[in-house]
């Protein structure tokens, strides 16, 4: 009797939470990029506005770039009014999607602090306070007592070359396990009709003057009533083919996870200054991120001196975490704008729209981009919330300049 | 670490240079002529090429001089142009 291989007592396979369809010869609306700002914006395509008739093209597979690749925080404590209003819609959307989506997404409302070292980083710091009330966003200023009491793991002793003065809070902010975000919103748009296809990478646009009629794929030409670009990092390439030009530079940006470790990390943990954010996943993980790395790639690796440099950081503010072993580091490719904001709506073809530029903090944005994207697209006019972010305002000189003046480590 | 060659120190660690962008990107000849939409193109818009790209580095930890390469940006292949 021939013994039974392993894994043959095993349980079933689970069931695929959505088809993996064939291509159809067109569709009312292509999204090209399925991660989570495509995904989301196919769902709520569906849920708002009836619009099913759609694909979403991935070239690799479902929310396997930067979607499974960054350190999942959600807040909306930014300065600028505009950059609140996108980010703090889709807080609160946050606070109801694991309903919405009827999947669990480990949301968890564990808070955000924002370190200030320096005078100035306090009176940035405060003035981001006032700002965030201003906008019925919830925030406080505390000091170094209450961050040691909030996060008892975070050195708060004078003697670091960089000591806490205290911080700004969050309490709404949080964290969320983001491959459940995308299977969520891909779970629901798959059941409203929507296909999700994989392994189809764009590769050029049929156009008639100011329309774009299909998008080649590498599973054939697929025609388009409207087609929106979801594609981070690579939405240059895109826009290379269509042949206008967007202000983006894609970068490397790297992460890191140690081994799962007991609960220590009690919130999330920004620094500015020293460049480094920190949450404890919710298997036990310390997930690191700092800022990225200087030079143009497309290649989803970086340079060792920046995750060393972040460690650097990570273990002064952390004493606890110095034995703690890295498990992995990786990088995504994240697409930055000058102003360090996102780019979204009108493009110069009509039927075009654009959603890039959200560089190193696209995860938080995902519902109420996703929303907004919709809205747009299903209107033809850029949703209120993000108007303020269209392509002109680098003409026009109306930046939404969030460098420096939001946390604006990611 | 990546080594980068420097046309005048030879092959140095990555962390020694700083990166310039975009190479052959030139003052406009006529400023007072220009229209927003060109000066925004001047400001704030450079390539973004998947693949070989013309950029300017400093070796800011060295020599701390200017040189031209041009490197690949999937494989980060780098070849300098002097």
């Amino acid at each position: 009797m021939s013994p039974r291989p392993p894994g043959a007592d095993l349980p079933e396979h689970p069931d695929f939470l959505w088809r993996n369809p064939e291509p159809a010869r067109s569709y009312d609306v292509v999204i090209v990029g399925g991660g989570g700002h495509g995904l989301a914006a196919a769902h709520y395509l569906a849920a708002n506005h009836g619009i099913t008739n759609v694909a979403v093209l991935e070239k690799g597979w479902l929310a396997g770039g930067n979607m499974a690749r960054n350190t999942t925080i959600i807040r909306s404590n930014y300065l600028w009014d505009e950059s609140t209003a996108i980010y703090e819609h889709a807080l609160k959307l946050w606070e109801g999607l694991e309903e919405d989506l009827g999947y669990p997404i480990l949301f968890s409302q564990r808070g955000v602090l924002n370190l200030a070292h320096s005078l100035q980083d306090v009176r940035d710091s405060v003035r981001r306070v006032e700002a965030n009330k201003l906008n019925g966003v919830d925030a406080e200023w505390i000091d170094a007592d209450e961050v040691r009491r909030i996060c008892p793991i975070v050195n708060t002793s004078a003697g670091i070359r960089y000591p806490v003065l205290g911080a700004t809070y969050q309490p709404r902010a949080g964290i969320a396990k983001h491959d459940y975000v995308a299977w969520g919103f891909a779970r629901r748009a798959d059941e409203a009709g929507v296909d999700l296809i994989q392994d189809c990478e764009v590769v050029g646009f049929d156009t008639a003057g100011d329309r774009v009629t299909g998008v080649r794929t590498s599973r054939g030409t697929i025609g388009a009533g409207r087609v929106l670009l979801c594609a981070a990092g690579h939405t240059s390439v895109l826009t290379d083919m269509l042949g206008f030009r967007v202000p983006l530079q894609s970068h490397p940006l790297q992460a890191l996870v140690s081994e799962l470790l007991e609960p220590v990390h009690p919130t999330v943990v920004m620094s500015n200054a020293v460049h480094v954010y920190v949450s404890q996943a919710h298997k036990g993980e310390l997930v690191m991120g700092a800022g990225v790395d200087s030079y143009n790639g497309y290649g989803q690796r970086g340079a060792f001196g920046v995750i060393e440099r972040q460690m650097a950081a990570a273990v002064e503010l952390f004493p606890v975490f110095a034995r703690a072993h890295l498990l992995r580091s990786w990088a995504g490719i994240v697409d930055v704008s000058p102003d360090a904001s996102a780019i979204v709506g009108r493009t110069p073809y009509e039927n075009l729209y654009l959603n890039c530029g959200w560089g190193t903090g696209g995860f938080k944005a995902t519902p109420g981009i996703g929303w907004c994207l919709a809205d747009t697209v299903a209107t033809g006019e850029p949703h209120p919330y993000v108007a303020p972010f269209a392509l002109d305002r680098f003409v026009t000189g109306a930046l939404v300049d969030e460098h420096g003046a939001a946390a604006v480590a990611h | 670490m990546q080594l980068i060659e420097c046309p005048w120190c030879g092959p140095r660690e990555e962390a020694e240079f700083s990166y310039g962008g975009q190479a052959g990107v030139a003052y406009p000849a006529d400023p007072a002529a220009l229209s927003d939409v060109e000066w925004a193109h001047y400001v704030f818009f450079r390539d973004n090429p998947k693949g070989r790209f013309a950029e300017r580095w400093s070796h800011s930890a060295g020599c701390r001089r200017w040189f031209r390469a041009v490197r690949d940006t999937v494989t980060y292949t780098f070849e300098v142009t002097g």
